[in-house]
């Protein structure tokens, strides 16, 4: 091994990096120094997403399907199996391995550095990889009908809990690999000054990951020990504090990623940089303070837990992490259009929107989801989580409509937009097809879409969630649903089509280039679009003055809009609330 | 740069839109804070979580003597059961039933016990759409007011295995 120091002819922020002799590559396109042993793990990890994005995709469709109640395809038993295999395969493993990538990116790449440690990183998907096998093969088996949730009573297999501590576990020691990298980038000055921003909210998912891996031992573990007839029981309500202490918290590490993919697409795409890294930087802080107890507006309409408690967790944390994504709302859009500004395009309001590259997938992937996020998933959201609201809204349809516009239309989108720039720099590959990558994000973002809209509506008529027959078919008592409940559901079985045929087709994508496409190995990537009506000079002047810099009319626009909208549905369901009886 | 490490002296406190629009978020927020304290006082519809720890077995049996007293006749092999005006009614969630049948009268405000004997289970009164959860050990009082007439269904929206869908009760409502 050896070592460089920085001598007075490498510039500032441009140290030496720690690398071993010939783990170490230079990015022809970025410019970045990749530690390969990096590179290796993310290409592992993110195969292991897209394989597990498969799978929770097939059973995604089935179960579309069959909710769809002109088609109804699954019987009962396969039904709520698949619902239990789609939950696992795509907000844990898919997420998950995404984010273990995007992790080891942020820690090593991002900082000059070597990965901490390639046993750790061994580990990490050895553990996760089994922890994922024995779960899905326990599902499968029709030994754990529980739903991604377990609610005890309700009893899986032991080979179900311990599949899921053994991925946690594995997950956990990638975090720390993560920690450890940050902490030998600073050891030996491998950057300078502070982390970019990217890393710092990568950081902030990280400590977030650790609380919640730390409550999914709390659940699961006790869970096990019950399941092994070890322990006689577990309350009931106890247990289901400390899983949505696991269940949505782990949504926010979802959201710091995401955040942070879009910061990075921002730049990738067209050239973006933060308004205020102060600003930026603050909002993570805001996840990593006020997340905690949010996740208690799962346990709005629950016993036993009084309303003191109810209305504290959800109005001081839950108001103050939604300001931080509100914050991240305005100056993600508003980065985006002080750089096209600077690049020439000045017109009007949105002259900067109308000529952004909407043909680059990195790009389209990021906005529509950006978009979605805050619109579709971010509003409903925060109006579902109040107390009172709830009462209308608890288990059903409506609730996973808010989700798939979140962790779906949001976090999955902006994870597939930064894929067609992970295969070209990552596996150095490019992509067949490029008209169908284009194509891409706009049908799975309309599927996805339109498959939310079906799902909340259907739900405002009160169709329950993970439920396999809305006519209740053997019922003594059946609810005669409305026909436009009906309709809602044949809404949602039409975007899930489309939505499957867009993952379906990521997919192909994907493998074609990862397996088959043209290597560019020493040579800059294939860019998704060349910049147009941009000159010289107006280039040269990006980033010239304060003023100019922080000129952003178009988002402001599009950010009050977006609070208009926040406060009609936030009062649309106040006054909905003010319909149903008198409860205490 | 989002990929690179700040200029020194990054710290800077934002101004223009995006400090406008950071104060506009804080007070949007602060609104959304109050509006739930402020309907729990002066709102009717909260859920206060109003519940007791109470042994499976011990629930049924007052379930049971709750239907002995009060019942007033049947529907589907289901006792209808109408509880004092005021007082205290008991429903029971097992797999994959409610029991008994409720007849409540409008305007009329009732207690009404609600546990499970086994899995946990949702009830959801259909087309009201009002939604609680129903734990085992957990008797959950809702004490409720019927602002309207005629005849509800109780769907289950917790799943609580294979015949999850076909469990469904119902409240009667009168004038």
């Amino acid at each position: 091994m050896t070592t460089t120091t920085i001598g007075p002819d490498v510039t500032a922020g441009e140290a030496a990096g720690n690398h071993p002799r010939g783990e170490v590559r230079v990015c022809d396109t970025t410019g970045l120094a990749i530690c390969t042993t990096a590179e290796r793990f993310m290409k592992l990890h993110a195969v292991f997403a897209v394989v597990s994005l498969l799978i929770g995709g097939v059973a995604a469709i089935l179960i579309g399907l069959t909710r769809w109640p002109a088609v109804h395809l699954l019987p009962a038993d396969w039904y709520y199996r698949l619902v239990t295999l789609h939950g696992l395969d795509m907000l844990i493993v898919m997420i998950l391995n995404f984010e273990i990538a995007i992790l080891y990116f942020a820690g090593a790449v991002l900082l000059n550095s070597r990965l901490y440690s390639k046993s750790l990183s061994w580990a990490t998907l050895g553990l996760m990889l089994v922890g994922a096998v024995m779960c899905n093969a326990t599902v499968l088996m029709g030994k754990a009908d529980v739903m991604v949730t377990s609610y005890v009573p309700l009893r899986a297999d032991p080979q179900f809990y311990l599949g899921l501590i053994l991925f946690s576990v594995g997950t956990l020691l990638g975090v720390i690999n993560f920690f450890g990298t940050l902490y030998i980038a600073k050891r030996d000055h491998t950057y300078e000054g502070s982390v970019p921003l990217i890393t710092f909210g990568a950081t902030a998912a990280a400590i977030i990951a650790v609380v919640t891996l730390l409550h999914a031992a709390t659940t699961m573990i006790p869970t096990y020990l019950w399941s092994i007839n070890l322990l006689s029981s577990i309350d009931p309500e106890w247990y289901r504090v400390t899983w949505w202490g696991l269940g949505h918290m782990s949504q926010q590490v979802n959201v710091c990623a995401m955040v942070s993919v879009w910061y990075l697409l921002g730049h990738l795409t067209v050239g973006s940089k933060p308004l205020s890294e102060a600003v930026c930087r603050s909002a993570f802080l805001l996840y990593i303070l006020f997340i905690n107890l949010a996740s208690a507006h799962h346990e709005l309409v629950d016993p036993g837990v009084g309303a003191t408690w109810k209305i504290w967790n959800t109005s001081y944390a839950m108001y103050l992490a939604v300001l931080a994504s509100m914050i991240h709302g305005f100056t993600v859009p508003a980065s985006i259009e002080v750089a096209m500004r600077a690049k020439g395009f000045q017109r009007g309001l949105f002259g900067w929107l109308a000529n952004a590259p909407w043909s680059n997938p990195g790009f389209s992937g990021f906005f529509l989801s950006l978009v979605i996020f805050g619109f579709g998933g971010g509003i409903t959201g925060v109006t579902l989580g109040t107390q009172q609201i709830n009462i209308m809204a608890h288990n059903t349809l409506r609730i996973p409509g808010h989700f798939h516009v979140t962790v779906v239309g949001g976090t999955a989108l902006a994870f597939m937009a930064l894929t067609y720039y992970v295969v070209p720099l990552i596996f150095q590959r490019e992509f067949y097809a490029k008209a169908l990558c284009r194509l891409q994000p706009y049908l799975f973002a309309i599927g996805i879409t339109t498959m939310s809209i079906g799902m909340s509506f259907a739900g405002s008529y009160g169709v329950p969630r993970r439920h396999w027959d809305v006519e209740f078919s053997g019922s003594p008592f059946a609810p005669a649903f409305d026909s436009g409940a009906h309709v809602m559901l044949g809404l949602l079985g039409v975007g899930a089509v489309i939505a499957f045929t867009a993952v379906l087709l990521f997919v192909l994508l994907v493998v074609a280039a990862v397996f088959f496409g043209r290597s560019n190995a020493g040579r800059p990537m294939e860019p998704w679009h060349v910049e147009r009506g941009v000159t010289a000079a107006v280039r040269a002047s990006h980033g010239a003055g304060e003023d100019e810099e922080h000129r952003t009319p178009g988002t402001l626009v599009l950010v009050l809009v977006f609070l208009a909208s926040f406060a009609v549905y936030y009062f649309a369901n106040w006054l909905w609330l003010s319909d149903v009886w008198h409860v205490r | 740069m989002s990929i690179r490490p700040p200029a020194a002296g990054w710290f800077k406190a934002p101004h223009g839109a995006e400090r406008l629009w950071i104060g506009l978020a804080l007070c949007w927020c602060l609104v959304m804070s109050i509006a739930m304290p402020y309907w729990h006082f002066y709102g009717k519809q909260n859920s206060t979580g109003e519940a007791y720890r109470v042994e499976p077995g011990a629930f049924a049996q007052r379930v049971q003597r709750f239907v002995a007293t009060n019942q007033v006749g049947e529907l589907n092999g289901i006792p209808i059961v109408q509880p004092a005006p005021g007082g205290d009614a008991y429903l029971q969630a097992q797999m994959w039933s409610w029991f008994p049948v409720l007849k409540l009268k409008k305007g009329q405000t009732y207690r009404v016990h609600i546990s499970s004997i086994d899995l946990q289970h949702g009830f959801s009164l259909h087309p009201l759409n009002m939604n609680f959860q129903v734990l085992p050990g957990y008797d959950h009082v809702l004490t409720l007011t019927p602002t309207s007439s005629g005849e509800f269904t109780i769907i289950c929206n917790e799943f609580c295995g294979i015949g999850h869908h076909m469990m469904a009760g119902r409240i009667l409502v009168e004038e």
